[in-house]
């Protein structure tokens, strides 16, 4: 099956800067790919060229099936944005911003009107609906985009940070709506900064550095191939002496810190097997056994934090 | 339904000039450089030139009035979208640039020929006899395609600061006011003045204005049409061509 996005060697130049260099990937249907990257990476200039934006100055883009520079109109009709900076029309009131998206994506009136009270109703705007978005918080503007952007139900959502600044709640509001919609099948290009976000979300994330595409893979994939040795952290019921726990199969070191082992591992499958026999033999309990998976945030500095390798 | 077909593009400009009709006709810029500019100029002119026959200064303030409203709102409308970010959200949304265009010249055409139509019930009032309705109406038909479209010409230059463009207009359209026949009639004109005069748009469009009013004629009213036909062509698809290539740097 063709990918919902496939990007080839896309490349944008701004004067002396290269923006985006050679990028390419593919988000395969039904998926939620996370785009992340340290600011000024590129993120949002990959965004604006897949979304037809801006145009490209090399490489080439096919959306939905359509090439974004020759069929534009065809792609953008089946997709929806929510940009970085919040572009609803200020001196239109909240259903005015999405009757008028209604007639540029062609809806009928009547759909339009029940999509917008649905929609409105689900992001908490229904009861300011007749207000300008002069007089909205950024919040309440940052809803009303996703708003405009779901409007004609697009098979895909490109969204850029679309959570940054945002207080708890409207957080939530948004990353539940989100998880509602790829449910229903809708897929997600999602950029953000928010690591414990790409985390939980993300099926799938691709990190950029510099323009450059650095690493693409499932979260648990990446946390896993940027460490060669695990850590397990493990406490027991009774005390035991250190050096017969780094004696065991698959545990390369083990130290205490409070009441807990920690234990490091060349093989973290080995390295549990052996804790649990171990603990059979003794007749110990194992009060806790957690893996220290390196977190997202790890992964994210480790790999754009490296020199610039040619 | 063909999202990318000609007449669903129509309709989505449709729904891109009702918006600029409910934003921008009533932002100060529009309403001062619109309506308030060609009243004040004509008013000095009307002060200090009341030897010209009433029908000869009151079709001129017709024909100044059109090229003022129909200029005023299109030159501003990319600008400020460009600063709002509004741009970039018509760009990701399924509209061609072409239609953004003409959507934008719709809404400048329509504040062009209403305001136009309050002028003309005033110049009716005022007692002037109306001889050829048919040929005033298409000129101003004609006429507020032209401006609008010239209007937007002005508005290529991908600057997102709408006073820059209020001022390059400004620029552009007072000397055109002086050398179209509208404060002195062409037969007055000089030669130079009169090479002038061909150049601008305006000159054709005053022409038939007086045409209609006063049944007095410079060139002949299919010369008059045709120049201004012309123009319109000439201003619509270089507008349409220059704003598809600078509409991206204004993102
Ligand atoms: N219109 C533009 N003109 C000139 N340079 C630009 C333009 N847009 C982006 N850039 C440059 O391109 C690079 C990438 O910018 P981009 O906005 O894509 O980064 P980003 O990854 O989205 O960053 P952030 O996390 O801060 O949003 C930056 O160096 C930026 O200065
Ligand atoms: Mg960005």
């Amino acid at each position: 099956m063709p990918g919902v996005i496939e990007a080839a060697d896309l490349t944008k130049v701004f004067g002396a800067i290269t923006a985006v260099d050679r990028v390419s990937f593919e988000v395969r249907e039904g998926e939620i790919f996370g785009f992340l990257g340290p600011n000024g990476a590129g993120k949002t200039t990959t965004t604006r060229m897949l979304t037809g934006v801006i145009p490209m100055d090399g490489g080439s883009a096919r959306v939905l099936g359509h090439d974004i520079r020759r069929e534009p109109v065809q792609a953008k009709q089946r997709f929806g944005v929510v940009p970085e900076t919040s572009n609803a029309y200020v001196d239109l009131t909240a259903w005015q911003n999405l009757m008028l998206m209604g007639e540029l994506y062609g809806l009928d009136r009547n759909r339009a009107n029940e999509r917008s009270r649905d929609l409105l109703e689900t992001l908490g705007l229904y009861e300011r609906r007749d207000q300008k978005v002069q007089g909205y918080s950024k919040g309440m503007r940052q809803r009303l985009i996703l708003a405009l952007a779901l409007l004609h139900e697009p098979e895909l959502l490109f969204l850029d940070e679309p959570t940054s600044g945002l207080d708890v709640q409207s957080t939530q509001m948004i990353l539940v709506l989100l998880r509602a919609l790829n449910a229903d099948g809708t897929t997600i290009f999602l950029t953000t900064h928010n690591m414990e976000e790409a985390n939980r979300l993300c099926d799938r994330i691709g990190i950029i550095r510099s323009g450059r595409i650095v690493a693409i893979d499932a979260p648990e994939k990446l946390k896993t191939a940027i460490d060669r040795v695990h850590r397990i952290e493990v406490s027991f019921d009774r005390e035991i002496a250190g050096d017969l726990l780094s004696g065991l199969a698959g545990i390369t070191g083990a130290g205490r810190t409070g009441d807990k082992w920690q234990i490091t591992a060349e093989d973290q499958d080995t390295a549990i097997r052996s804790l649990v026999s171990f603990s059979r033999q003794e007749g110990l309990a194992i009060l806790t056994l957690n893996t220290l998976a390196p977190s997202l945030d790890e992964v994210f500095l480790r790999l754009t934090g490296e020199e610039e390798r040619l | 339904m063909n999202p990318a077909g000609t007449s669903e593009q129509i309709r989505r400009a449709w729904a891109i000039a009702k918006k600029d009709i409910r934003i921008y006709y009533l932002k100060g810029p529009v309403l001062i450089f619109g309506i308030f500019m060609p009243v004040f100029l004509f008013l000095a002119f009307f002060m200090g030139g009341r030897q010209l026959p009433l029908a000869f200064l009151l079709s001129g303030l017709m024909g100044m009035t059109l090229f003022f409203t129909s200029t005023a709102v299109s030159p501003a409308i990319f600008p400020w979208e460009g600063q709002a970010k509004t741009l970039e959200r018509l760009a990701a949304c399924p509209v061609a640039i072409e239609t953004i265009v003409l959507g934008d010249m719709i809404a400048s055409i329509l504040f062009g020929i209403g305001v136009t139509a309050v002028t003309l019930l005033i110049a009716l009032a005022l007692g002037l006899g109306l001889l050829h309705g048919i040929v005033l109406g298409s000129a101003v038909l004609l006429a507020a395609v032209c401006f609008s479209a010239l209007g937007m010409l002005i508005a290529v230059p991908p600057t997102n600061v709408p006073s820059n463009i209020m001022m390059l207009s400004s620029l552009l359209k007072f000397p055109l006011v002086f050398i179209s026949g509208i404060f002195v009639p062409l037969e007055q004109m000089p030669a130079w003045g009169l090479y002038l005069a061909v150049c601008s748009p305006l000159t054709y469009f005053t022409d038939l204005v007086r045409y209609s009013f006063t049944g007095a004629h410079y060139f002949p009213v299919a010369v008059d049409i045709a120049a201004l036909a012309l123009f319109t062509l000439v201003f619509t698809a270089a507008t349409m061509h220059l704003h598809r290539r600078t509409m991206p740097r204004r993102m």
